[in-house]
């Protein structure tokens, strides 16, 4: 009797009915508001056919998006990378005094919406900011030029890695690298043949939801970027001004690219969780 | 580096003068002694690398509104615009909390619990809305819900419209809170332990008994942090909005969109103001938030 019961019911007793009635709303849900969205991208882009797509992912404007997008998401991602690495390294290694306090400021961007995460920058580099008068005195651009669009992209993705790698580190333990060191390994090699090997999924997967998310922000980088075309326009800017113009299938041409780096993103992150069983924190 | 300004009580011979130290007794020490090599550099860095990117910029926006004339300071967050865009921005965030709440509930149990064909696509698809650019959310739910888009055309005729409407603003920020959600119930549901259900079921609890009085309330401070968490990223969402919503003033003007069009009218000091009320805002939920997740692995670590 237990064998049959348990076929036809779930964990708590709840019949196949209810069952399939909650999988076929949670589907339906993700498909209204996930799955559709997504196809739309693809659909609007091929709307007027390959030509026009072709020719709107190769037009200039849209390779010089590309190249600052990338530009800007590789120098956030490794000084992210780079900082990542080092507080989880004081954070996991040590103990010390104001560690959660460092702890919790780490993840003060995640609060700071788009838009003021670049007003911010407004404020300290704009003629009338902080810094502004002392840059016009020496010709240097900043703001609505390339170096505010590359730090509004690192303030927005700062926390990426860190908040991967610091947990994942704390529960991990020294022990295996204490060992190294009392063996006479060097502080380097300890590093590079211990610590890296370990962490290498978890710093994987902070190091993709980082680059995800610098080649996608819009809020912080419209308001710092000064919408130059083929100059200051990252991808999404792209998309806004092509689509703002009515030119929906080039808006959406681009908006594909993007959206293919999205399910990139997805299809990595989930083969990360299921291979090494890292599961990430909030986004 | 800026390693010795930061961290003071680093002595300069490393660790190897921890054991003479501690032998003199207790007395404050800013670390406490190992093996470990590092320490002062990679806290150093840290420190200073974090007070340049995020600290420093940060306390800009609060200086700047301190040198406001506070009169004013008050007449530019409570004008009437700015109060209409307050109260979509919240209304919005909160339904679409509230909607990610109910769905996203039966989504993480569902995943959770079931097994089924797609199972593996659907888990990895509700990430989609963090890795998915705002911009590109914005323009395609805009042609999703058009009237002739895929579900405008069945839902305009109904006179349902949500392109240009405040409906469109919560549909958007449905989209971009959806994964917050799952994701904070997801693992508590699965670490629900079958003995409890067991002891319920053979009390003599049927089904719903055995959810409503032993499940439920063991995942409500993990839902109550998705929620909170879906509602305080929906305050400051952007690029998705801006699209669907049509901007119009006093009606469907978000109040980031009236940060950034004050920017554009080189009113600096009213969009601080305003950005200021929000950043203090988004603080004030990341405090409760930090105290239902605290909640959250209280519950875990008891079961």
């Amino acid at each position: 009797m237990s064998a049959s019961r348990k076929s036809t019911l779930g964990r708590s007793g709840e019949s196949a009915i209810v069952r399939w009635t909650l999988i076929c709303i949670a589907l339906l849900f993700l498909t209204f508001f996930l799955v559709l969205p997504l196809a739309s991208v693809f659909a609007e882009a091929f709307a007027n056919g390959w030509r026009t797509y072709v020719e709107s992912v190769r037009d200039p404007d849209a390779l010089a998006a590309i190249r600052l997008t990338l530009l800007a998401s590789g120098i956030a991602v490794s000084m992210n990378l780079l900082f990542g690495l080092m507080a989880a390294w004081a954070i996991s290694r040590f103990s010390f005094w104001g560690k959660n306090l460092l702890v919790s400021l780490i993840d003060l961007p995640l609060a700071v919406s788009p838009v003021v995460s670049g007003l911010i920058f407004v404020l300290l580099f704009g003629l009338h900011g902080w810094f502004g008068g002392w840059l016009d005195d020496h010709n240097i651009r900043i703001l609505f030029a390339v170096p505010a669009v590359v730090i509004a992209t690192i303030f927005v993705t700062f926390p990426f890695v860190a908040r991967e790698l610091i947990p994942f580190m704390q529960a991990q333990g020294s022990e295996e690298e204490e060992a190294a060191l009392v063996l006479g390994a060097s502080p380097w090699k300890t590093f590079y043949s211990i610590t890296l090997p370990n962490i290498r999924w978890s710093l994987l997967y902070g190091v993709i939801l980082c680059s995800a998310r610098a080649m996608g922000e819009f809020g912080a980088v419209s308001v710092v970027s000064g919408h130059i075309r083929g100059e200051t326009n990252t991808l999404p800017l792209q998309v806004e001004i092509l689509y703002n113009e009515y030119n929906f299938a080039a808006a959406f041409s681009v908006a594909s690219l993007l959206s293919l780096v999205a399910v990139a993103t997805l299809a990595v992150k989930k083969i990360i969780e299921d291979q090494a069983g890292v599961r990430g924190g909030q986004v | 580096m800026g390693a010795s300004s930061t961290v003071p009580a680093r002595d300069p011979a490393g660790n190897s003068t921890g054991q003479s130290r501690a032998a003199k007794g207790p007395r404050f020490r800013f670390r406490k002694p190992g093996i470990l090599p590092g320490f002062g550099i990679s806290l150093g860095f840290a420190v200073t690398y974090l007070s340049l990117v995020v600290l420093i910029p940060l306390s800009a926006i609060f200086l700047k509104t301190a040198t406001m004339h506070w009169p004013r300071f008050v007449a530019t967050v409570t004008s009437p615009r700015v109060m209409a865009s307050y109260r979509l921005t919240f209304g919005a965030s909160f339904l679409g909390a509230a909607i990610d709440a109910f769905f996203g509930f039966i989504v993480a149990w569902v995943l959770a619990r079931y097994s089924f064909p797609g199972k593996r696509i659907a888990d990895a698809m509700v990430d989609l809305p963090f890795a998915l650019p705002t911009a590109v959310a914005g323009i395609s739910l805009t042609s999703l819900y058009a009237p002739n888009g895929w579900l405008g055309r069945y839902l305009v005729p109904l006179g349902i419209n949500v392109v240009f409407t405040r409906l469109g603003v919560v549909v958007a920020l449905t989209f971009v809170g959806l994964p917050f959600v799952v994701r904070s119930v997801q693992p508590v549901i699965q670490e629900l332990g079958s003995d409890v259900e067991e002891a319920s079921a053979s009390l003599g609890a049927n089904a719903w008994q055995t959810f409503s009085r032993v499940i439920f309330p063991t995942v409500v401070p993990a839902l109550l942090t998705g929620f909170t968490l879906a509602f305080a990223r929906g305050l400051g969402e952007y690029g998705s909005v801006i699209f669907i919503s049509g901007n119009m003033p006093m009606h469907t003007e978000i109040t980031s969109l009236l940060i950034v069009s004050k920017l554009e009218q080189y009113d600096y000091a009213g969009a601080t103001a305003i950005a200021s009320v929000m950043l203090l805002t988004s603080f004030a939920l990341l405090l409760v938030i930090n105290g239902l997740q605290a909640r959250t692995r209280k519950f875990e670590e008891k079961s």
